[in-house]
């Protein structure tokens, strides 16, 4: 049985950095560019050349370090993982093996079941990326472009304490809003800005040690990452169950068919031969340099969602969800200051805006609707001028490019009407219409009534398109029909 | 600490450097010399000496982040041994 076995999850994000130029040379980082335009003697390892160091690549990994509250290396040694592939032209990378920049620090996850999590980060190193290789078919050859080598790379590593596959997309979203929060990284995902390895055992529930883990690589999509943790999983039961030895291997997932499978080539490459890199001195980061980088660090995820809850009284769900991404939450704050309603712009923000968001494939920052104006329209069901029911279709409206609220209420006509002679006329009309209904009614107990009451206000609601002023409606029936 | 013939081919293999099979013999004897002196440095007690990772007794200069580098894609690619469309060509490599 799976249940039977505890899953013990580790992940090794790569997450590329923001900088303009690459980790030890000057050549560009723009994603898109041609091939080999931004691969300069450095990246291409031309006799001769040698590393430099770029300073804000140490900055960004600091910042990291200090938001997830870890101990940052006051001195830090690069070394050289030695292998050979076309794409890493110096057939070595410059990473970082014992003395890391980041060392101990922590996540804090929220589940959905409304529990919380802290998860251990191990570490977190610099290194350089590789190149690519494109195997379309090139006369029987392989292609490479080199311009993605070199650049910045900070690889976070996690303690094996995730333990479901909800766990671990938890943390990945986590590390995702962290890195976006500080400008470090787009997070990128489709575009390979942010990659993940997933690191798996199983062992029996109880037991101390662990299993025998596999190593899945390159997972590039948080639903992939959850369905690889899933069939991986299953397939370690299958062969413990089946009395059988999980040999320790890296192995792909393959999205079509939904498995992973072993990748054969490297049996023999898994010996890196670290040593220091002699081209570069010892990284030290001074207690002065670590502070002007805390003075720079932004509201963080977490510090966030504390605020949303005491400042705006939101419940811990709703205040995640609009803290997940720095955007939505300067999104949400705006039109919350525009309407003095917190929650009422919560509200809009995580339904109407979200879904409408969601549908045509928006980034919130380029919404068709600004948070001023959903501020705007959220203040004219606080002034009755509209129902909350005709401000979805004026919302709808604003979606399509049709300008400000006010503007569209008045061209369609939909400012509610508030005149109680208009509203008399309207319920009068309606109780004649349907006199039967009102002769029921009043034959009815009084306790029984409320349904029927329902009734009235939905003939007058559409006797008057919508538009009257609910409030006043039901003031009015329950003086015409109960008032005797 | 000595170092067998085979455990030399794996090294050799790789570091991608071919070994003249007649030169085995005498080569993984070097190394295994080389090894026995490395033998001796390690049975010096180093537990109170903090690791060297350069003689160079200074700290890495930091450069800012500039792009400083043009476009020399010609130029590079003009002396590979095959190009195409901008990229280099290499033998097939297969995952």
């Amino acid at each position: 049985m799976l249940s039977d076995w505890e899953t013990v999850i580790g992940l090794e994000v790569h997450v590329q950095l923001a900088t303009r130029s690459k980790i030890f040379s000057g050549a560009a980082t723009r994603f898109g560019a041609e091939p080999n335009t931004q691969a300069c003697a450095v990246d291409l390892a031309m006799p001769g050349t040698l590393p430099v160091l770029n300073r804000e690549a140490v900055r960004m990994a600091v910042k990291f370090g200090l938001a997830i509250g870890a101990e940052i290396a006051s001195v830090s040694v690069f070394d050289r993982k030695n292998y050979f592939y076309p794409d890493l032209p110096k057939g070595y990378q410059i990473s970082q093996l014992d003395h890391p920049v980041v060392g101990c620090g922590s996540v804090t996850v929220e589940l959905p079941d409304g529990s919380s999590k802290c998860i251990g980060v191990t570490r977190a190193h610099l290194e350089e990326d590789a190149g690519k290789s494109l195997h379309e078919d090139f006369h029987g050859l392989t292609g490479i472009d080199l311009n993605r080598a070199g650049t910045p790379l900070l690889e976070i590593v996690s303690e094996p304490e995730i333990r479901s596959a909800q766990e671990a997309v938890a943390y990945l979203r986590q590390i995702h809003s962290i890195i976006r929060y500080l400008g470090i990284s787009d997070g990128n995902m489709a575009e390979g800005s942010m990659r993940c390895d997933v690191n798996l055992s199983l062992r029996r529930h109880g037991q101390s040690e662990f299993g025998t883990r596999c190593e899945i690589k390159n997972v590039n999509s948080f639903r992939f990452v959850e369905k690889a943790i899933e069939c991986e999983r299953e397939r370690q039961a299958d062969i413990l169950e089946g009395g059988g030895k999980i040999k320790q291997e890296t192995r792909l997932y393959d999205a079509e068919r939904n498995e992973t499978r072993s990748m054969r080539s490297k049996e023999v490459a898994h010996d890196y031969r670290y040593f220091p890199e002699p081209d570069l001195l010892p990284v030290h980061v001074s207690e002065e340099f670590i502070a002007s980088v805390r003075a720079e660090l932004p509201e963080l995820p977490a510090q966030k969602v504390q605020r949303f809850r005491t400042q705006f009284g939101l419940g811990a769900y709703d205040a995640a969800q609009l803290a997940a991404s720095r955007e939505l939450a300067d999104y949400f704050e705006e039109t919350a200051g525009a309407t003095g309603d917190a929650k009422t712009a919560a509200n809009w923000v995580l339904s109407e805006l979200l879904a409408r968001l969601n549908r045509d494939g928006f980034d919130v920052s380029a919404s068709p609707v600004p948070a001023a104006s959903l501020g705007a329209l959220i203040a004219r069901i606080h002034d009755n001028t509209i129902s909350g029911k005709i401000a979805k279709t004026v919302f709808e409206a604003m979606w399509a490019g049709e300008g400000e609220p006010d503007a569209i209420i008045d061209a369609r006509g939909l400012r509610q009407v508030a005149d109680s002679g208009a509203i008399a006329q309207l319920v009068d009309a309606a109780l004649a219409a349907n006199a039967g209904q009102v002769e029921q009614y009043r034959a009815t107990p009084a306790d029984k009534r409320q349904r029927m009451f329902g009734f009235f206000v939905g003939q007058v609601m559409k006797a008057s398109q919508g538009k009257a002023n609910p409030q006043q409606v039901n003031d009015l029936l329950r003086e015409r029909l109960d008032g005797e | 600490m000595t170092i067998s013939e085979q455990e030399l081919a794996r090294v050799a293999e790789l570091a991608r450097i071919r070994l003249d099979p007649d030169t085995v013999t005498d080569v993984t004897r070097r190394i295994g010399n080389i090894l026995g002196m490395i033998d001796r440095m390690q049975a010096v007690d180093t537990s109170a000496v903090s690791p060297m990772a350069h003689p160079l007794d200074t700290v890495q200069r930091l450069r800012p982040d500039e792009v400083t580098e043009t476009d020399r894609r010609e130029d590079f690619l003009a002396i590979a041994p095959v190009s195409e469309a901008g990229l280099y060509l290499v033998p097939r490599v297969i995952e």
